[in-house]
């Protein structure tokens, strides 16, 4: 098939429509593209073919009656291995559910299958979506696929390489502080951190509750509108999901950006930055003002204290959500156990790998009586004071625009001996997430050696359309390849 | 520890000592549903049947509420007299138990749905108001089983049907002073949750289960002693044991100069005493944080106002009115308002009879004797409200003699037939014609010359007598108070 690793849900549309190839041969052909390459590449966890020529078979047989396949009808997609997939492996990328075959489709599994897509794998990630760099993978790590020496970021590491490396057209991935979104920019992909509430999380193997999003990963910002359309809006079963009505983004993606008022925080061009992505990122903003944006500067003054105040709550949250895998239910049991207490430790100490330990011990900490003011209390005080900084930003600007990452992808094996290095590639992106709103980063040209960068463009809650504008008009303006 | 070596102290001595008591009342509220899921929660089933991906504890599964719960958790805050508040929140109490499938228990911490309540409690020696210091919502956890099955030493089961399932937690102010007080205050929060249709409170079925603090202090000290929390009460008697055990074991510990640990300890319902399970240095660091995956629970004030509008008449308002309308005794009262069911049946039955007093010795007397001995619930009664008020019309009518009417109403228990099926049946009707009666009273008399000679010389005791033989050949339905005026009309004549 010509061109299978560029195309897009509307290219898949044509191409059925029109009869050059049937859901059933593009379903075979993501099936061998995406197998083929995994040895190297790390991308997937599990195949499904079974569902995917399923799936296929239930496109063509519409196409057949001359009924509507849907707005995702016959497109490959990818799912990140932390959300729940009726009947198959759902192992978090981690030794605790190594074999665990999901018995429910979470909400947004179902609503890109009711929608016509077809799920071709669960891609790697960090084990429990832990992670900046995707090697925390119990299994093994995903390689960046403009360069196979280095990281393709993470959490969501195997959904963005799917895309970017021409696996899938889209891919579903989670984002807790910035797990789309820096992989994305990592990889040169699109990626949206939807507005918490926008999608629901049913279905999301929890990480840290009140961060966590499910959000999509494209090749093109139509493509993330039209996913994110598919999988936002209400859900009877997530009571965080929000009522408010979704409109059709991909309708009135092409509306006019010039006059949108552009904030440019100073605090995220600071020190720590590579000069490399802050010229790629001024070079942006130039291409923004061109378009009739108008920026200016904008004060995001409790930044500093965000990389602080996400690892007490993200923690604290994971201890609590991490507590199930305890080898009566889930985890496999530790053979080694006399009591009941063992029973509790082996099994843990067996299932998890050095990261998500150290968060679950950080988190319970944070949480112990005696400290629990210090630590949990403060942070949700800082948590606050930062999403205070961003409506009062909104309230002039309609958008802001940053870095997605501090510098681009990393070599493998980099950080991982430097925990707080790792942790220090979000701290342009956990601003957002610990004041739910909407980020997205869109690919914005290449560092000298060739690696991609992404811009990160943030709205204010359920303000996605003027996001996905934004990056829309950038990339017809040719923003990603610049 | 020197708690058990200590033993039981004596009556007098414990006299010396006034105990303190406060309860934990957790109460399963009556929903079709569990308190965060879809999933059913009917009591009796089969292992594990009663679960979803929620009450699994799935990984990705979310909590819920279910608003049903909330309102019927409302109603039972109103019939407690607690102020709702419009703003609550549930938090995550962790801790690790194999029948606690998410490792934690979604509870509501500190801003629980109700607080500052009370409940006017009565017993045999006094009355006093007992304050309620809140009342909040919180998922039951499963059921781990030890034993049962064949490899049961080696395994222990876990049955999480009970999981997810809606409960309240009532906690008390520590305001009782002896075991009957407190028994006297669960007799009266069972009667007005039950009454508000929050919950059934069937403690069989572990609907109404009961956690107690306990300390003593030397009488007029004015420090509370240091508390220990039994657990495991789950009938009144037990409650009342392990109380009076408890307040004997401190005391004996206090005067042998020794100190009340601050601990959990569990009854022993074969032995009635109670054991020390954890002390305070085990007592577990829950690590509460406010729930991320349920928002804030926020009552609007039209929502309160609705409840407490189609809230039933609740015991105390229904014993004041039982008072003034039915004119019966405080006593009879309280006995007619112990469930929704039996007050139902007495207002009934009361209508029926036209004579409520009547009703109300009936249904306390001859129908729950009854009952008691068929072991059934009023619910069940072979006997109708209706019936009841029947049978009590008849007596007030003079158709059947109470005697007679015992009769009956046996009759009517064992078959469920009306009186008046009974009476017209069996030619039970009392006999008040004096027609009828003239010539069997002239019979009597004629074949009986000696008594009528005595009672004409004087011995007017001999007219008992005459009723007996009256009542003899009447096969007990002549009316004794005819055959009393006319045999006397007879003989005086």
């Amino acid at each position: 098939m010509q061109n299978y690793r560029k195309l897009t849900i509307e290219s898949v549309r044509q191409g059925l429509l029109e009869g050059r190839f049937s859901a059933r041969e593009l379903a075979q052909e993501a099936l061998r593209t995406c197998e083929a390459g995994n040895g190297d590449s790390g991308v997937f966890l599990s195949f499904t073919p079974g569902r995917a020529l399923a799936a296929a078979d239930r496109v063509d047989a519409r196409i057949a009656a001359g009924r509507d396949i849907g707005p995702l009808g016959g497109v490959p997609l990818a799912v990140k291995d932390v959300i729940m997939t009726e009947g198959e492996r759902t192992t978090c990328a981690s030794r605790a559910l190594e074999n665990f075959v999901a018995p429910y489709s979470a909400t947004a599994v179902q609503r890109v299958e009711e929608a016509g897509a077809v799920i071709v794998g669960k891609t790697n990630c960090d084990e429990f979506a832990m992670g900046s760099s995707n090697e925390n993978s119990a299994f093994f790590p995903v390689r960046n696929p403009a360069d196979p020496e280095r990281v393709p970021g993470g959490s969501s590491g195997g959904s963005a390489a799917a895309v970017a490396g021409g696996c899938t057209p889209i891919s579903l991935g989670s984002d807790t502080g910035g797990s789309i979104r820096q992989p994305a920019s990592f990889c040169g992909a699109v990626g949206i951190m939807p507005t918490y509430g926008r999608v629901s999380r049913y279905g999301l193997v929890a990480f840290a509750s009140s961060l966590d999003h499910i959000g999509p990963f494209s090749r093109t910002v139509r493509d993330s509108a039209a996913l994110l359309g598919t999988i936002a809006g209400a859900d009877p079963f997530d009571s965080t999901a929000a009522n408010a009505s979704v409109p059709d983004y991909a309708a009135d993606l092409s509306a006019d950006v010039a006059g949108l008022k552009i904030g440019i925080p100073p605090e995220y061009f600071a020190d720590g930055l590579d000069p490399a992505v802050g010229e790629r990122i001024e070079a942006g903003i130039g291409r923004l003002e061109r378009l009739g944006c108008r920026t200016r500067k904008i004060s995001l003054p409790h930044t500093r204290y965000a990389i602080a105040s996400y690892y007490l709550i993200c923690t604290a949250e994971a201890s609590s959500n991490l507590a199930r895998y305890d080898g009566v239910r889930y985890s496999k049991r530790s053979e080694r156990s006399g009591t009941l207490s063992d029973m509790y430790r082996n099994s843990r100490a067996e299932s998890f790998g050095p990261e998500v330990t150290r968060r679950i011990i950080l988190g319970t900490y944070v949480l112990s009586a005696g400290y629990y003011d210090a630590y949990y209390r403060k942070a949700q005080e800082v948590r606050a004071l930062i999403a205070r900084d961003f409506s009062e930003a909104f309230a002039e600007v309609d958008a802001i625009i940053t870095p997605v990452s501090p510098f681009p992808a990393f070599k493998l094996g980099e950080k991982t001996s430097d925990p707080l290095q790792m942790y220090l590639s979000d701290i342009y992106t956990i601003t957002g997430s610990l004041a739910g709103i909407a980020g997205m980063s869109v690919p914005c040209g290449r560092s000298p050696e060739g690696l991609p960068i992404g811009m990160q463009i943030l709205t204010n809650h359920f303000r996605e359309q003027t996001m996905l504008n934004l990056g829309h008009a950038f990339e017809l303006d040719g923003g990603f390849e610049s | 520890m020197p708690a058990l070596e200590a033993g039981l102290a004596d009556p007098a001595t414990i006299a010396m000592y006034e105990p303190v008591i406060g309860l934990e009342v957790h109460i399963q509220l009556k929903t079709r549903t569990k308190i965060f899921s879809h999933s059913t929660h009917r009591f009796g089933q089969s292992p594990n049947s009663q679960t979803d991906p929620v009450v699994l504890g799935l990984p990705g599964a979310l909590p819920v509420l279910n608003q049903e719960a909330v309102s019927l958790a409302i109603g039972a805050s109103l019939a407690i007299n607690c102020r709702v508040n419009g703003f609550s929140r549930f938090a995550r109490k962790n801790y690790f138990y194999p029948d606690l499938p998410k490792g934690y228990q979604i509870s509501q911490y500190d801003q629980p749905l109700a607080e500052h309540g009370w409940l006017d409690i009565r017993w045999e020696e006094g009355s006093k108001r007992v304050g309620i210091t809140r009342l909040h919502m919180e998922e039951d956890a499963g059921k781990t089983v030890h034993d049962g099955y064949s490899d049961s030493p080696r395994y222990s089961y876990v049955d999480l049907n009970r999981a997810g399932a809606p409960l309240c937690e009532i906690v008390s102010e520590p305001d009782m002073r002896s075991a009957d007080e407190a028994v006297a205050y669960l007799n009266e929060l069972k009667q007005v949750i039950q009454f508000s249709g929050a919950s059934d409170c069937d403690m069989e079925k572990g609907q109404l289960r009961c956690d107690a603090n306990i300390s003593v202090r030397r009488l007029g000290d004015p420090e509370f002693g240091t508390r220990s929390e039994i657990k495991n009460l789950n009938s009144f008697r037990f409650v009342k044991q392990a109380i009076q055990y408890e307040i004997a074991r401190q005391v004996a510990v206090l005067e042998s100069g020794g100190t009340v640990f601050q601990e959990t300890r569990l009854f022993n319902t074969a032995r009635g005493t109670t054991t020390s399970m954890r002390g305070k240095e085990d007592s577990h660091d829950y690590r509460y944080f406010p729930e991320p995956d349920l928002p804030p629970l926020v009552v609007t004030a039209d929502r309160l106002a609705s409840i407490r509008e189609e809230l039933p008449e609740l015991p105390p308002a229904m014993r004041a009115r039982f008072l003034e309308q039915y004119r019966i005794s405080e006593y009879d009262a309280r006995v007619l308002t112990s469930s929704v069911e039996t007050a139902r049946y007495f207002e009934q039955a009361a209508k029926s009879a036209g004579n409520s007093k009547a009703a109300a010795n009936w249904v306390q007397g001859e129908l729950m004797g009854a009952l008691n001995a068929a072991g059934k619930n009023i619910e069940e009664s072979p006997v109708s409200a209706d019936a009841l008020g029947g049978l009590v019309a008849l007596v007030e009518q003079g158709t059947l003699s109470g005697k007679l009417a015992k009769q009956v109403f046996a009759k009517m228990f064992a078959t469920g037939k009306s009186a008046k099926e009974i009476v017209k049946a069996e030619g039970l009707r009392q006999i008040s014609d004096a027609g009828e009666l003239d010539g069997i009273i002239g019979k009597i008399l004629d074949s009986s010359p000696k008594q009528v000679a005595q009672y004409k010389g004087g011995k007017k005791g001999v007219l008992g007598y005459f009723v007996g033989q009256v009542m003899r050949a009447t096969r007990g339905q002549a009316n004794p108070r005819v055959a009393n005026q006319m045999l006397r009309k007879a003989l005086d004549g």
